[in-house]
């Protein structure tokens, strides 16, 4: 018994590490002008508007089908790495987009399609009364900030820096999703977090801007992947983002222009 | 050997350790010792031993009289809460630890409660950890005494009562006694599942350096930027498991 | 300290109905074939199972509505039940424990007993390297170290081999005559119960069939399965005088009676001939022969006839008779061997 014990133990142990490694989209295997699918790999933050582009992009091509995987770029880098079959990849830092170019060239060059700036979110009706910044450094107020590892994180270190400015916070969530549950739940009186994951709250957490936001403003690259045998529905899709319309989608989200 | 038996058996069994060998084969060896004195990984490591151990103290506390319930009463519905205590089994950690916080949050059921009367919350804090370990884990141990309560020999309880012994000390002197080995390894599979234990602590408790950041923390927001720190982590959580286990085994599980 | 019990235990298709009535010092043993309901009936009056009605007095106090441990009742249980992870002489301080007494003092207790059944020497040892009759005596120890008002014995020489049953058997029956209270075992063993008890209750089908002195039951069996065990060919019929007309046979007996008797006799008071015999007419009929089997240093020999029969001869007269089944013999039975009691 102790033995299948210990292999339990081992699994647990090595459970997040297999969860992290095993999402993959279909190959594409498109002939232009006929249809064909279309894998992106995108952002978390960017589930909604992609998930609206990718509609229009449906329609525009008939018969084309957009399949996406939404996930924290770090791991969505390391899956394309790995050789996960990706058309595009869509970060939400230069830092991931770099592990990729860094693997591999891509067929088409990243570019910045997106910004996005922190807020300060706290739960509806704000308990604590944060006002600025310079409230969570407030012992008494609970803060909840992204950990350094994800992009969230990193923003939010750059803006207290900026600002020079110490927050001991009560967590470093996982990703910037976690970090605004804990908003919603009520459970921290503050967190900073992206406009966009305020506006995608729909009320249940309000955003107040704060300067020196300015300072950690998060570049979104796009670019096509070298990989891929559909480069050029791929190019059509990056297009389609870096374009007008696209832009529109993602102002109304909450992003900024570049 | 049958081959319908020995075929499969040696596919699974390559299958649950190949795994762990990709671990060994791609782990950073010459950078280990300097990895693993690193504050962070000694912190995290002990953490997670203090607060699987606790947890796992407090599944037995609670765990022991609940199977006890389950085996050797007749209460009603008792067939529905055997169910209801294996849910944590089969929800999802991080379901269980939004659950905990919707119930011991700071705006929780019970939670708020205990925050306007005492100011305590527990989210965020080392004890979260250890409820939400407590949480998942418990199932493992309830099942696991549950099981050496009904193949113990009841018959040993009634010739402790003739001899004058109340229900608690017929539980005490001689039924716990007995299933002391289910309860061991009960325990011991408490212990390796707190050890593991992800979804739930980071979603009640958070993930705080030397507070709420256990090794699985430390491993899945490692594996975000540095993959071969996540290696080194998972090593150190799996050799150090592999160790306590071992050891428990040799001194208390017998050739069970 | 004596016992007065009616036990009734309801169950699907079984019902227990069983009065009981056992003196200080005395040794009752339950003696019935299996499910008979002898263990139910003990199971009853430890409290271990539950009465669907009847009472049990011990002393003149109720204690049917007491839980087993309030009742003060010792039990050696048939595998006796020692507890694994105790040692013999914890077992046996375990009830004196359980009762407030200190544990020096229990232990104190416990040693003497130990002493008392011979097994001073073993204990600190675990009754998983107690031999099965070591055992015994330990779980006899420990059923008296709560100075029981009543103390019962389920099959207790039923584990043990043949060789060591012989000697632990008057072993046991010193250890109850030591015993000052009223004592029930159950066995299914006539011999245990005829060497260990001081009267017999035969249960059959969950109710009393007979009770008496071992030597009266014997004597005088009043059912087949009595019969059986004490080795009796046994017939209920009419009795006139010194004769009882069980069927188409009229039995001589030693007894004169009138009305329902009872009339018993031991195979080795049965004759057999091949051609009718001369003289002594009385006590004979043909029968034949159903089968035959080894019985101790004799041939038993089943035979059907007008009353169905068992005999037992000497191999060398089974030899000159030449006994085969399905043959045809002239079966006579000694009046002065022949009992006849009311029934």
């Amino acid at each position: 018994m102790l033995k299948r014990l210990s292999l339990a133990a081992v699994l647990a142990s090595v459970s997040c590490l297999a969860a992290c490694g095993s999402s993959t989209g279909p190959a594409a295997t498109a002939t232009p002008g006929e249809g064909g699918s279309l894998t992106v790999f995108a952002a978390a933050s960017l589930t909604g508007t992609f998930t609206e582009l990718g509609r229009r992009f449906e329609s525009a091509h008939a018969g084309t089908k957009v399949t996406f995987n939404f996930g924290s770029s770090a791991t969505l880098a390391q899956q394309i790495t790995q050789g996960a079959p990706a058309d595009v990849f869509a970060a939400a830092s230069p830092a991931t987009m770099k592990t990729v170019t860094d693997a591999g060239p891509t067929a088409s060059a990243p570019a910045v399609f997106a910004r996005n700036t922190l807020q300060i979110a706290v739960p509806a009706g704000n308990p604590a009364k944060v006002e600025s910044l310079k409230d969570l450094t407030d012992p008494k107020v609970k803060v909840a900030l992204c950990a350094e590892q994800v992009p969230c994180g990193a923003a939010a270190v750059k803006a207290l820096d900026a600002a020079g400015l110490k927050v001991t916070p009560v967590t470093l969530e996982q990703d910037v999703k976690a970090t605004l549950t804990k908003v919603e739940l009520g459970e921290v009186d503050a967190a900073l977090v992206y406009r966009t994951d305020v506006i995608a709250s729909a009320g249940k957490v309000t955003g107040i801007d704060f300067p020196e936001a300015a300072q950690a403003v998060n570049d979104y690259p796009i670019a096509a992947l070298g990989t891929a045998p559909a480069s050029d529905l791929a190019k059509g899709f990056v297009d389609l983002v870096l374009s007008r319309r696209g832009r529109d989608v993602l102002t109304k989200a909450g992003f900024q222009a570049p | 050997m049958p081959w319908a038996l020995l075929v499969p058996a040696l596919a699974g069994l390559a299958f649950l350790v190949l795994p762990l060998a990709g671990l060994l084969v791609r782990a950073p060896w010459p950078a280990l010792p300097q990895r693993l004195a690193e504050p962070r990984v000694i912190e995290a490591l002990r953490l997670s031993l203090v607060t699987a151990t606790v947890a796992t103290v407090i599944c037995l506390l609670l765990g022991v009289p609940l199977a006890w319930l389950l085996a050797r009463t007749d209460l009603p519905g008792r067939r529905l809460l055997r169910a209801l205590v294996t849910v944590p089994l089969v929800l999802p950690p991080v379901v269980g630890g939004v659950a905990l916080l919707l119930v011991l949050g700071r705006r929780g059921l019970a939670g708020r409660w205990l925050y306007d009367a005492f100011g305590v919350s527990l989210p965020f804090t080392t004890t979260g950890v250890v409820l939400a370990e407590a949480f998942v884990a418990m199932p493992f141990l309830v099942i696991a005494v549950e099981g050496a309560l009904r193949a113990a020999d009841q018959r040993y309880e009634e010739a402790a009562a003739t001899l004058g012994a109340s229900r608690w000390t017929v539980f005490r002197r001689v039924t716990l006694p007995m299933i002391a080995p289910g309860v061991m390894a009960g325990a011991v599979l408490c212990w390796a599942r707190a050890l593991g234990e992800f979804g739930a602590t980071i979603t009640f408790a958070g993930n705080f350096p030397g507070r709420t950041q256990t090794m699985p923390l430390a491993v899945y927001l490692a594996l975000e930027t540095d993959p071969d720190a996540a290696i080194v982590l998972s090593l150190v959580l799996l050799a150090v498991s592999v160790i306590v286990l071992a050891a428990l085994r040799d001194r208390w599980v017998g050739s069970a | 300290m004596s016992l007065r019990a009616h036990l009734v235990v309801e169950r699907p298709a079984f019902r227990l109905d069983a009065e009981l009535d056992v003196p200080d010092g005395e040794v009752v043993a339950l003696l019935g074939p299996n499910g008979a309901g002898k263990t139910t009936a003990l199971r009853g009056l430890a409290g271990l199972t539950p009465l669907s009605g009847g009472r049990i007095v011990l002393d003149g106090a109720e204690v049917h509505h007491l839980p087993p441990e309030h009742r003060r009742i010792g039990v050696v249980f048939q595998d006796y039940l020692l507890f694994p992870h105790l040692t013999a002489l914890d077992n046996v301080a375990f009830g004196p424990r359980c009762q407030g007494v200190g544990r020096a003092a229990a232990r104190r207790i416990a040693a003497g007993l130990l002493e008392r059944v011979g097994l001073a020497d073993f204990a600190g040892v675990r009754p998983g390297r107690l031999s099965g009759g070591q055992a015994q005596r330990v779980a006899l120890a420990r059923a008296l170290a709560v100075r029981p008002r009543l103390l019962l014995l389920d099959e207790p020489l039923a584990a043990l081999d043949a060789h060591t049953r012989l000697e632990i058997r008057s072993e046991l029956r010193r250890h109850l005559a030591g015993f000052d209270g009223a004592t029930i075992l159950v066995t299914h063993d006539p011999l245990d119960a005829m060497v260990l008890a001081d009267r017999l209750v035969v249960v059959e089908n969950g109710a009393v069939v007979q009770t008496g002195a071992p030597a009266e039951i014997a004597r005088r069996p009043r059912t087949d399965y009595v019969a059986r065990l004490v080795g009796l060919n046994l017939y209920r019929g009419e009795a006139d005088g010194t004769h009882v007309t069980v069927g188409d046979v009229r039995l001589s007996s030693a007894e004169r009676l009138k009305g329902p008797a009872f009339v018993a006799f031991p195979p080795s008071a049965v004759a057999l001939y091949r051609t009718r015999p001369d003289g002594s007419p009385r006590n004979l009929w043909k029968a034949v022969i159903d089968g035959i089997e080894r019985h101790g240093d004799n041939v038993r020999v089943h035979l059907d006839g007008p009353i169905p029969l068992a005999a037992d001869v000497t191999p060398s007269a089974a030899a000159d008779l030449d006994l085969v089944p399905g043959q045809e013999v002239w079966a006579a039975v000694k009046a002065t061997e022949t009992h006849a009691y009311p029934a």
